[in-house]
């Protein structure tokens, strides 16, 4: 198994192959990640999530490199949004990590957010696990926090840091629907720009606003193109680390992304059971024409599915 | 769903204009392709770290400085060094006639020059690409 011993001494060829792999659904990477999923759990998973342009890509490669300072081993995934009229994509957040590429250490890989087998969020997963076996101390996902799959994968993380900018004005109302109770440190970047304390003080009125924290999240300014407040950012992110070890909420995180993502597996195991049965006996597009024309109620039809996958 | 065929621009050397290598990534994208793009001004180190972290398919680089007859062999020969023999390569930009055999030779599977049609950059990448 040349693949996995590469994975474990810290090829990235290899990682990277595997990567490739668990994207494509690949068995044999499956069966790599079983094997080795014992060597997982080692890693800080943070996800990196906010408006785009917002700075994501700049504030991780200045995080990573101070947590190189500290030799710390690093893996970064960037996820971009595919085109949805041609499938392709152009993914361009390597431009901001340039001088990373080059670090023994660091791993960074770019995904699309094209029509995975089983979603983004399982390929994802698969890299994160990867990733963790290949030895990374911290690994950072960076997601645009737009649809509900990056909101999802983000989800996923140990830590979620929030990136806002200045003067997002009622943009903020709209982030705070959907993401705001899911970022544990929020990052304001720009901050070289006007208005970044006004929009840090607007932030931490919503979160006094919020009451079923357990943490009340930090609310940091930063300028990742002048490099300033990084440290202080580094700084929470092992404070955020710190509490979920302490409180036993890493466990409770933990626990709570493996029950969905199990239910995830299960569900498309489901669906390709039923989708396999379909082919052979055509049995889905039967059912449908007979719920179409009202013979059969969508229920009955249900069952019907149902049993006929049970008895495969 | 296949994999969608994984290409790296890539603009080597010290020029400052990356107008053409965007419009390619653009129509390799429109292709139905996942284009890694990494900005400008990228030593050959740095293209072949980003070609297998990124485990591409293909690496496309464009220059117009003149430095192609140094920096295009240069990343076929540590792409080589590394085991990553079977990622296409392909260049364009400002590059005489005459220097294409050599590039050729050198390992540069196919030379485009100003006003190729993007579509037969597609096509010779789609035609020329190894799966895996
Ligand atoms: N003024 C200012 N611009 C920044 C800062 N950080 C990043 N940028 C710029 O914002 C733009 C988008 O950055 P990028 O990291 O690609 O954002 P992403 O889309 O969220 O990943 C780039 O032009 C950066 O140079 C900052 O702290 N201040
Ligand atoms: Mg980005």
């Amino acid at each position: 198994m040349q693949l996995e011993e590469k994975l474990l001494n810290g090829d990235k060829r290899g990682c990277a192959k595997l990567i490739s792999m668990v994207e494509n659904n690949d068995k044999e990477a499956i069966d790599i990640i079983k094997k080795l999923y014992n060597h997982t759990g080692n890693a800080h998973i943070i996800g990196i999530t906010g408006p785009p342009g917002g700075g994501k890509s700049t504030l991780t490669d200045r995080l990573a490199k101070a947590l190189r300072k500290e030799d710390k081993k690093i893996g970064i995934i960037a996820i971009d949004p595919t085109s949805p009229f041609s499938g392709g994509s152009i993914l361009g957040d390597r431009i901001r990590m340039n001088d990373l590429s080059l670090d023994k250490e660091v791993f960074i890989r770019s995904m699309g957010t094209r029509g995975y087998l089983g979603g983004l969020s399982k390929a994802t997963q698969g890299a994160v696990k990867l990733l963790d076996i290949f030895g990374c101390d911290y690994i950072f996902i960076e997601t645009v926090g737009v649809g509900q799959s990056e909101v999802d994968i983000v989800k996923t993380a140990d830590t979620v840091i929030m990136v806002m900018v200045p003067g997002l004005g009622d943009d903020i109302q709209a982030i705070k629907a959907g993401v705001m109770e899911i970022g544990d440190i929020f990052a304001i970047n720009k901050s070289d720009l006007m208005g970044a304390s006004k929009t840090a003080t607007e932030i931490k009125m919503m979160l006094d606003m919020s009451d079923n924290m357990e943490r009340r999240p930090p609310v940091l300014q930063v300028t990742a193109i002048k490099n300033e407040g990084i440290d202080k950012l580094v700084d929470e992110i092992k404070n955020q680390m710190n509490y979920l070890e302490e409180s036993n909420e890493l466990y409770e995180r933990r626990k709570n992304n493996a029950k969905t993502e199990i239910i995830k597996l299960v569900e498309e195991d489901i669906i390709n059971l039923i989708l396999k049965k379909n082919e052979s006996i055509g049995m889905l597009d039967d059912i449908a024409h007979e719920v179409a024309i009202k013979v059969l109620d969508p229920y009955t039809a249900k069952d019907r599915v149902f049993n006929s996958i049970k008895e495969l | 769903m296949d994999r969608p065929i994984r290409v790296l621009v890539a603009k080597p050397g010290l020029d400052g204009h990356d107008r053409g290598a965007k419009v390619v990534a653009r129509a390799l994208r429109d292709a139905g392709m996942e284009v890694i793009y990494t900005g400008l001004r990228q030593t050959p180190q740095q293209i072949v770290a980003a070609a297998i972290q990124e485990d591409v398919d293909v690496v496309a680089m464009s220059i117009l400085s003149g430095a192609h007859n140094h920096l295009f062999p240069k990343v076929v020969q540590i792409l080589k060094d590394e085991g990553a023999e079977d990622i296409l390569i392909v260049g364009g930009g400002v590059i005489p006639e005459d220097d294409i055999p050599g590039l050729k030779e050198a390992g540069v599977k196919e030379i485009f020059t100003p006003g190729t049609a993007t579509t037969d950059v597609i096509e010779f990448i789609k035609n020329n690409v190894k799966r895996k």
